[in-house]
């Protein structure tokens, strides 16, 4: 794969030497003179020394040829115009942001960018995963759209218990995929009465997570 | 027309303190409090301090209701981040934001953000006044003659400042 990394800080220096190590082709945008001089001490001559938001040096560092467009400064505003420059100068890769402020995610999904990754909202996941209490876990997102998996177990006291699945107020586009009892599947079917225990497994729009978490863990 | 307005700055708070003149409803945001020192005095419009791309605190000074958004913060891609947020997530009318580096103004202004770059603009009048090309000049040199003359008249005066201003 050919891969524009946009920002050479720490995540681009890093992400840079992990693709060149798995033998993909890089190319560094850094426009700081030094970091882009001490980047190239390190990994080689992969690195254009110039502004990775302005079009012609992302032409220059052949982003029409280039499968991934990756924007990973440390300023949102300025991996967004990154990515949508990238959009509009080499249609056809794959175009991805790195955002600080994890509501930038929504953002940046309004405005045409798909593909985010926020490292708050990553450590939270896990997090969340961790720790055993919670009952909430959102397990994953679904690349390519803006759904995610959600497990949530139901827990004695919450106003989920005894209500059957067509009857739970689920925001808009969501739907329960199944439901994990005693260690089976239960088929999530309309009838099916939610218990105290049971593990409901839920596709979800990213946005709504926050009103599933209601209806499932009060 | 209610008017908000990211970025304090020269341009922004000369800017502000026109349409605040003009009877609008201005609304300005910055993220530094020292900023606002570019409005004119008696201005009478909303100061806000807080990130002009932050989607909670464009809510928070009601960009949802506004009639128009202007981006004038230092940086393009602020400018064209918060110009768009304006846009696309708060639907509002009328949307500008100033872009230096002329490209990225070019292709903005293809997705229908209004955008003005001051290298070409300042470019070309100056290149329009060496030249005598009064067509181009002329109105907008009037206009801005007009002003600054009000505003320079205005520090003219020996002002006496109020006690409560003061501090």
């Amino acid at each position: 794969m050919y891969v524009l990394v946009a920002g050479g800080g720490e995540v681009g220096f890093h992400l840079a030497k992990a693709l060149i190590e798995a033998a993909h082709e890089v190319v560094v945008i850094e426009s700081d003179r030094r970091r882009a001089q001490w980047i190239e001490e390190q990994l080689g001559s992969v690195v254009l020394n110039a502004p990775a938001d302005e079009g012609r040096y992302q032409i220059e560092a052949g982003c029409q040829r280039a499968d991934a467009v990756l924007a990973v400064t440390g300023d949102d505003a300025k991996n967004l115009v990154i990515c949508q420059l990238a959009r509009h100068n080499c249609p056809g890769g794959r175009v991805i942001a790195r955002v600080n402020d994890p509501k930038n995610e929504i953002v940046f999904k309004a405005l045409g960018i798909d593909e985010t990754v926020s490292s708050t909202r990553v450590l939270m996941n896990v997090l969340e995963q961790e720790l055993p209490t919670s009952g909430f876990l959102p397990l994953m997102p679904l690349t390519g759209s803006h759904l995610e998996i959600i497990e949530a177990e139901i827990s004695p006291g919450t106003p989920a218990v005894g209500r059957s699945v067509r009857s739970l107020k689920l925001p808009e586009g969501s739907l329960v995929g199944g439901i994990v009892r005693s260690g089976k599947v239960v088929p999530a079917v309309g009838e099916a009465v939610l218990e105290v225990g049971d593990r409901v497994i839920v596709f979800a729009p990213t946005v709504a997570e926050a009103d599933v978490r209601k209806v499932l863990a009060g | 027309m209610k008017v908000v307005i990211s970025g304090c700055g020269r341009v922004g708070g000369f800017l502000a303190g026109l349409l605040d003149s003009e009877g609008h409803e201005v609304t300005i945001v910055d993220l530094d409090k020292g900023a606002f020192m570019h409005l004119p005095d008696g201005f009478g419009g909303t100061t806000h301090l807080g990130n002009g791309v932050d989607l909670d605190v464009l809510r928070q000074v009601g960009v949802d209701r506004a009639d128009a958004f202007l981006a004038l913060t230092q940086g393009d891609n602020r400018n064209l981040m918060a110009a768009q947020i304006a846009k696309e997530i708060f639907r509002v009318q009328r949307v500008v934001a100033k872009v230096n580096d002329p490209i990225r103004a070019q292709i903005y202004r293809d997705k229908g953000i209004i955008t003005f770059s001051r290298t070409t603009i300042l470019g070309l009048l100056v290149h329009a006044m060496l030249m005598d090309e009064t067509e181009i000049g002329e109105k907008l040199l009037g206009r801005m003659l007009e002003v600054e003359r009000g505003l320079a008249g205005r520090d003219a005066k020996p002002r006496r400042v109020p006690a409560e201003a003061r501090r």
